[in-house]
């Protein structure tokens, strides 16, 4: 039974890899997404504009708005001339941030008094405005200290694991497990239906090979096509992005390896309750949406409502993405890793063998 | 009056049509020139890839002829297209009907498309729903209609607005011939008010209903003419081998194989035979028929012109049966009950698919199952080779229940699909590799069966050829050959030939016959009434139930009245169908 099963293997592979269309199917949007993604999305805050109302004739205005506008973050100062211009800026989205220097600035400065500056953030675009935020008050504590003023006390920031806060080093470790999502998922899903629409699929079930074969046939090609794809990604990062991969080749391998069988379970399950391509395009994305929601890549899961986080807890890709950043930021090994493999070898035998129930039941 | 029947000569005039989809390879029409006549029902009659679809297209004004004009009503269908549509009609293959739309929905969407208002509307409504009888169904969605049911609201909606010229494309595919016989009931009054039908159909018995007929081969038209004039030029060269004692699939491989023999198939209890020509008559006595047998003369098929015009039948000589091993059945199984059936129930909620069927079929045997669409023959054939779990009863196979030990079993069955399952994707070697390889066929023997099955259905100039792009009838070979590679003992078939061309429908038969003579067991579904004669016996299912099984002469028989002694095998499955109705 097993060179049938190598034969189910190779097919997979002969139709996955065979003609053309197919081929770029697979490759062409691993290539783009990586080329698209760490540019694209990034939380970071770069030639944002500044809004700046200067009511203060005096040098230490000048000095900062200078000092401002030489950051990487505003490489636009928008001046205007009163508060109705000011409140413009910000309504318009011209500026992302607006300060208000009051006419007494430089004159309570110099002579050692406190002063204060407005700072006018849009809510709408709230992440972004507190980033910005940040970077303008850490430019007015330096300048502030510069003049002899002593804080009471002082915040010294190290950011470990990512000390420049490179925001491509976040972006393509999580990149690797969605682009094997999309790959693995399309692999099981997706050709289990192709093959019941063309009539295929009965063919198999009526030959010797019992369901659990059909389904590792299917499960297998799906598994390496994902490492494949997740080790193009990794190779990129470590190379073309210059990401540091301080952790383990093997935990990542292994992580690679349970994730798609946990997927491979997921996409035979969707695959054995859709009668068409159509339908299970719609699975997968049903599944994928609410699975890169809930997996710490777009907002961290301790922060969600109880019921979410439950959710997360069964979720696959929520325990990848912390073993592909452990593998690349943090100095990971098995040891590290344990406690994220095995919750993945659990969901992988809960879909596969829920998977091949519904296969049974299907044909029954 | 209108202008259509003002006009004189032809209502569909074709010069030299050409039409290519590629610049290269074999146009899908090549050169048609014909011209039908208004107030005519003429069949277009062609296998598929004939070109059928490709000139009624052109006919709608859908496609652009590469080369040749084209007028409906004197107008060019692609240039003067407004102008036309309001007095064409056409039915494509696949109406568009909405499905989630009711049928009075559907049929008030396109007199809206049509400009079919007012009291016009509710004219041609109460005509239509008359006519179709549908008018009981108005509230139901279309996509719950059955098969006939659908073709018979697409006809009515591609007559809204009563055009002069009506394109039908293959209305009667996938319709049982109860359905069949009232589109044509439907197209026959038509055509009597003076609307001119073009009628595109695979069947060739269809096509003897219609006025005219143009034989259609690779976008040529072989032959034109009333169907009674094509049929009187095989006059005197259609016989019946009557009172055959011996294996009457012996015979017809005997005959077959008589020079003056230029084609022949099963019928019943009698082999039927087309000579080369009128007046010489093979010799009897070496095909060892029995000493009763005899040759009659019989009238002539529309199938027997085509069949004369492609050159003549395949020969009944099987290279795939002669290297089957004959089948040595496990002592423990009994030979007439090598599939059996019993009272084997499917349910799917309150709705009984399959009733309480029970059948054995023996070594060697050819059973067919037949009946209407959606009357339970596909969950009936899907449960005995396993694709579907009965709810009560047993489907045997070899006295083995193939939900409780299957793989053993299912190595010794062999199972071709509808549309002929194949991975498009893959070449025929490929396919070869992949199906053989799935049923255990390893290294020097599995080479050495490819080999042979490259040999017995020359597949050798398309090796290389992905399945997907194969010629339908290498496409049933390449099926047939992947469904037999593992030597089965027993092999289910469902639907096998349809849309091919006969002369390959003859071939693939020539195996079928072949292989149960080595003891392989058949079991087969088909919608053609004359491969239903190939079978040894035939089960009618119908509601659900089995509602007759015998031979074919014994059904036949079962309907035959006072005035009409001999039946065919459609009046027997419409007789019996109406009689479990009452």
């Amino acid at each position: 039974m097993l060179n049938r099963l190598l034969r189910l293997i190779l097919k997979e592979f002969q139709v996955a890899l065979g003609d053309k269309r197919a081929r770029l199917m697979l490759i062409m949007p691993v290539v783009l997404q990586t080329l698209v993604f760490p540019f694209a999305a990034t939380l970071e805050v770069k030639n944002a504009t500044l809004a700046i109302y200067n009511q203060d004739a005096g040098q230490a205005s000048v000095e900062l708005i200078q000092r401002l506008s030489r950051t990487a973050a505003f490489s636009t100062l928008l001046m205007v001339r009163d508060d109705h211009a000011l409140q413009q800026a910000i309504d318009g989205q011209e500026a992302l941030l607006a300060l208000r220097f009051p006419a007494d600035f430089s004159c309570r400065l110099s002579s050692g008094a406190q002063a204060s500056v407005q700072v006018l953030l849009d809510g709408r675009r709230s992440n972004s405005g507190q980033i910005a935020a940040g970077y303008v008050s850490s430019v007015l504590q330096a300048y502030a200290v510069e003049r002899g003023a002593r804080p009471a006390s002082t915040l010294s920031v190290r950011n470990l694991h990512n000390p420049n806060l490179d925001f491509k080093w976040h972006v393509l470790p999580s990149l690797v497990a969605i682009i094997t999502t999309i790959g693995c998922l399309m692999v099981t899903a997706l050709s289990v239906a192709r093959e019941r629409e063309e009539g295929t699929f009965d063919q198999l079930l009526v030959s010797p090979l019992t369901p659990a074969y059909i389904m590792a046939g299917k499960a297998v090609p799906g598994v390496v096509i994902a490492v494949a794809q997740g080790c193009f990604i990794a190779l990129a990062a470590v190379w073309g992005y210059g990401v540091p991969f301080t952790g383990s080749v093997p935990l990542l391998l292994t992580g690679m390896v349970f994730y798609g069988l946990a997927l491979a379970g997921v996409g035979l399950f969707i695959s054995s309750i859709s009668e068409n391509q159509q339908q299970a395009f719609l699975g997968v994305f049903t599944f994928m949406a609410p699975a890169v929601m809930l997996s710490g890549y777009v907002a961290p899961i301790e922060n969600m409502p109880r019921f979410f986080q439950w959710v997360a807890f069964c979720n696959p890709l929520a325990y990848f993405i912390p073993i592909l950043k452990g593998a690349f930021l943090k100095h990971y090994g098995f040891a590290d890793g344990w406690a994220l493999l095995w919750p993945m070898l659990a969901i992988a035998l809960v879909t596969l063998t829920a998977a091949l129930r519904l296969f049974r039941r299907h044909i029954a | 009056m209108n202008a259509g029947q003002a006009r004189q000569g032809p209502a569909i005039e074709i010069f030299g049509l050409v039409k290519r989809f590629q610049a290269e390879g074999a146009p899908a029409i090549d050169g048609i020139s014909t011209a039908i006549a208004p107030g005519t029902i003429t069949g277009l009659v062609g296998p598929d890839g004939a070109g059928k679809t490709t000139l009624l297209r052109s006919l709608a004004g859908l496609l652009q002829p590469t080369e040749g004009t084209l007028r409906i009503l004197g107008l060019d269908p692609f240039v003067q297209g407004d102008a036309l549509r309001e007095r064409l009609g056409y039915m494509p293959q696949k109406f568009g009907l909405y499905e989630d739309l009711t049928v009075l929905e559907n049929l008030t969407l396109y007199a809206d498309l049509r400009n079919v208002t007012g009291e016009a509307r509710r004219l041609a409504f109460d005509r239509m729903l008359a006519f179709t009888d549908l008018a009981p169904f108005t509230g139901r969605h279309a996509g719950k209609l059955s098969g006939g049911m659908k073709q018979k609201l697409g006809l009515a909606c591609s007559l809204l607005g009563t055009p002069e010229v009506l394109l039908l494309d293959e209305p009667g595919v996938g319709v049982d011939p109860i359905s069949r016989r009232e589109l044509w009931r439907m197209v026959r009054e038509l055509a009597q008010g003076g609307m001119t039908v073009v009628w595109s159909t695979a069947y060739l018995d269809e096509a003897e209903l219609c006025d005219d007929v143009r034989l259609m081969s690779h976008g040529k038209v072989l032959a034109s003419g009333a169907p009674a004039t094509l049929m009187g030029q095989m006059a005197g060269r259609c016989l019946h081998v009557t009172g055959i004692l011996a294996h009457r699939r012996e015979v017809l491989k005997r005959a077959l194989r008589a020079p003056e023999v230029m084609d022949g198939v099963i019928q019943g209890a009698n082999v039927r035979l087309v000579l080369r020509e009128a007046g010489r008559w093979p010799e009897l006595a070496p095909w060892e028929a029995g000493a009763g047998a005899a040759l009659v003369e019989v009238a002539p098929r529309l199938e027997d012109a085509f069949i004369s015009l492609l050159g003549g039948g395949p020969g009944g000589d099987s290279a795939l049966a002669e290297m089957t091993p004959t089948v040595e059945l496990d002592p423990h199984v009994d030979p007439h009950a090598v599939i059996e059936a019993r009272q084997l129930t499917k349910r799917f909620g309150e709705f009984a698919a399959t009733d309480d069927v029970s059948f054995r079929v023996s070594k060697g045997e050819v059973f067919g199952l037949l009946g209407p669409n959606g009357a339970g023959k596909s969950t009936t054939f899907k449960m005995e080779c396993g694709l579907l779990k009965p709810t009560s009863g047993q489907a045997l196979v070899m006295g083995i229940d193939l939900k409780s030990s299957p793989s053993e079993a299912r190595q010794r069955l062999g199972y071709m699909a509808q549309k002929f399952s194949l991975y498009s994707q893959l070449t025929v070697r490929k396919n070869l590799a992949f199906f053989s390889g799935v049923y255990g066929l390893e290294g020097d023997r599995q080479r050495v069966k490819m080999d042979e099955m490259i040999v017995a259905f020359a597949l050798a100039p398309y090796l290389d050829t992905l399945a997907a792009d194969l010629p339908l009838g290498f496409k049933q070979r390449l099926a047939l050959a992947c469904a037999m590679m593992h030597e089965p003992q027993l092999i289910f078939l469902d639907e096998p030939t349809s849309g091919v061309d006969p002369v390959t429908r003859r071939e693939f038969w020539a195996h079928i016959n072949g292989l149960a003579q080595k003891g392989v067991t058949v079991m087969v579904t088909t919608h053609f009434m004359d491969e239903a004669e190939y079978c040894d016996r035939i089960g009618l299912v119908y509601r659900g139930r089995l509602i007759a099984l015998g031979t074919p002469d014994e059904l036949k028989q079962s309907v035959a009245t006072a005035e009409r002694p001999d039946p065919t095998m459609e009046d027997a499955f419409i007789g019996l169908i109406e009689e479990a109705n009452q």
